[in-house]
């Protein structure tokens, strides 16, 4: 692809003059790092607070056409639409909650994996805020506009500015900015007017960490941007960081940990399957999925702690203790937070017992790996106590 | 020091030549943080795979500049990765090879002609 076919966001210019390297992804120029560089970035975020630019991601809102008024009704209206394509429980959702969930083919296989929230506000119900990753959003939109007919209609918003700013001093950060705020509990969102402009904050993210992610109007995007960077506390983060903390998360990352042909079972995102949709066998490829979380599985994703030598990359392949080739590594590196090389990747179910010895092969030498349970580096997100 | 299109610096002493990245190679790559060494004793030529350079993002092949027989590789890279960024010209090398065609380090770009090289990048 060349240059001029790729996208920009409203932050482009920001992280041109921050010295952030730019690269191509998903189709849009992106920092990969800042001078600082990945490592560094990746310390700070756990131990600070960073601000990642997630522009380039698919948010979107479904909204009904007809309302009733009644927003229980208009939630379980719009909600059976989302249901028609994922496997989460979306009708249970509470007023401002989001929720992490899979979009899946008739196979059971991952189209992609993708948040969903319901509106806090009585007056918003009968739509959902509706967040996909950059490289599938065209197609998942298509798919999302497919379902919806003529009883919803979808509202792109990634013309705008998806600003994340994730770490343990996310909170203190944003709390000074954005107020009501620090009301919001992990995987809980609220539109907030700030200075007249209406934002989405969610307390969400992908690496590990407490933090938030805030859907800025494009022409507000930078201002806001600069603001969050004036913030001592706060560094820009490029999308190397990025890739390092979600890793240690234990997250996976579509296209790559997951594909149309991983099921949520074989990822290890049962978490993500409705208990109550599993039962009514309901969603695309339910059969597949009930049997495979009744244990007919030929494959599941583990996490890999390389112990010594070089870090187990995408495509490595996994061996056991005895030198047989069981599953290959779909994500790994160097975990700066751990200290060593970690990977991700799948392998036959019988080998993803935490503590197994395995192998890992890189450029044709064997390592030792051992299983261990994900996230590598523990999570710390602020849940509040359920009221 | 000569240097290589693909930012690799060889110095010479007698018939022995050190070789490692060069400053702009390792601000490339950023935080170094593994390096597969090939043994002592093992014959490269020049232009094939040398040593493996791996940062937090990726994994880059570092070419032999020359031909020659491996005598030493730099047990402080291998166990302080870091050593790469912080002296790359210097304490920082990779191996030091037993030339065995000297004549091809008269074939590499001197720091003039690399850093117009560079200028072009």
């Amino acid at each position: 692809m060349s240059d001029e076919a790729l996208n920009t966001t409203p932050l482009t210019q920001a992280h041109i003059a921050l010295g952030g390297r730019m690269v191509p992804f998903g189709g849009y120029s992106m920092p990969v790092q800042y001078p600082e560089g990945i490592l560094k970035e990746h310390l700070w975020t756990r131990q600070n607070a960073g601000a990642f630019d997630v522009s380039h991601m698919g948010p979107s809102f479904l909204e009904l056409n007809a309302k009733s008024g009644d927003g229980e009704a208009d939630h379980r209206a719009i909600a059976a639409i989302a249901e028609t394509l994922v496997c989460g429980d979306i009708r249970g959702l509470k007023p401002g909650q989001l929720r992490y969930t899979l979009m899946l083919n008739e196979a059971g296989g991952v189209i992609d994996d993708l948040m969903i929230g319901r509106p806090l506000q009585p007056g918003r119900q009968g739509m959902l805020y509706v967040i996909v990753n950059a490289g599938t959003k065209d197609g998942d939109f298509a798919l999302i506009e497919k379902a919806a007919g003529e009883k919803a209609r979808l509202i792109r918003a990634d013309d705008r500015a998806l600003i994340a700013i994730q770490g343990p001093k996310a909170a203190e950060v944003v709390g000074a900015i954005i107020p009501g705020a620090l009301d919001l509990g992990f995987m809980q969102f609220r539109r907030i007017d700030l200075d007249g402009a209406g934002l989405v904050v969610s307390r969400s993210g992908y690496t590990g960490e407490d933090g938030f992610e805030i859907l800025v109007p494009a022409i507000g995007g930078a201002a806001f941007w600069d603001r969050l960077l004036a913030d001592e506390r706060v560094k820009p983060i490029g999308l190397g960081a990025r890739d390092s903390l979600r890793l240690e998360a234990g997250l996976p990352l579509y296209g790559h940990d997951l594909d149309a042909t991983t099921s949520p079972a074989e990822a290890s995102l049962a978490f993500a399957v409705s208990k109550r949709r599993l039962r009514d066998q309901d969603f695309p490829g339910a059969a597949r999925v009930a049997r495979e979380l009744g244990g007919e599985i030929t494959r599941r994703r583990i996490g890999l702690k390389v112990l010594g030598g070089p870090p187990a990359r995408e495509g490595a392949e996994i061996a056991n203790a005895a030198g047989e080739v069981v599953g290959t590594v779909t994500s790994g590196g160097f975990g700066p937070s751990v200290g060593g090389p970690i990977a991700m990747g799948y392998a036959r179910p019988a080998y993803a017992e935490v503590g197994t010895q395995m192998k890992v092969i890189v450029r044709g030498k064997p390592g030792d790996a051992e299983v261990v349970a994900m996230p590598f580096a523990p999570h710390r997100y602020f849940r509040k106590a359920q009221t | 020091m000569r240097f290589t299109k693909d930012h690799e610096w060889v110095e010479v002493a007698g018939d022995i030549a050190t070789i490692g990245i060069t400053s702009y190679a390792a601000e490339q790559l950023g935080d170094v943080v593994f390096v597969d060494l090939p043994p002592a004793g093992k014959a490269v030529k020049a232009g094939e795979e040398l040593a493996v350079v791996e940062s937090v993002k990726a994994a880059s092949d570092v070419y032999a500049p020359v031909s020659g027989e491996v005598v030493e590789a730099n047990s402080e890279v291998a166990e302080a990765p870091e050593t790469v960024n912080a002296t790359p010209e210097g304490g920082g090398w990779f191996v030091k090879l037993k030339l065995s065609n000297p004549s091809e380090v008269d074939a590499l770009m001197d720091r003039p002609a690399y850093e117009a090289f560079l200028a072009t990048l």
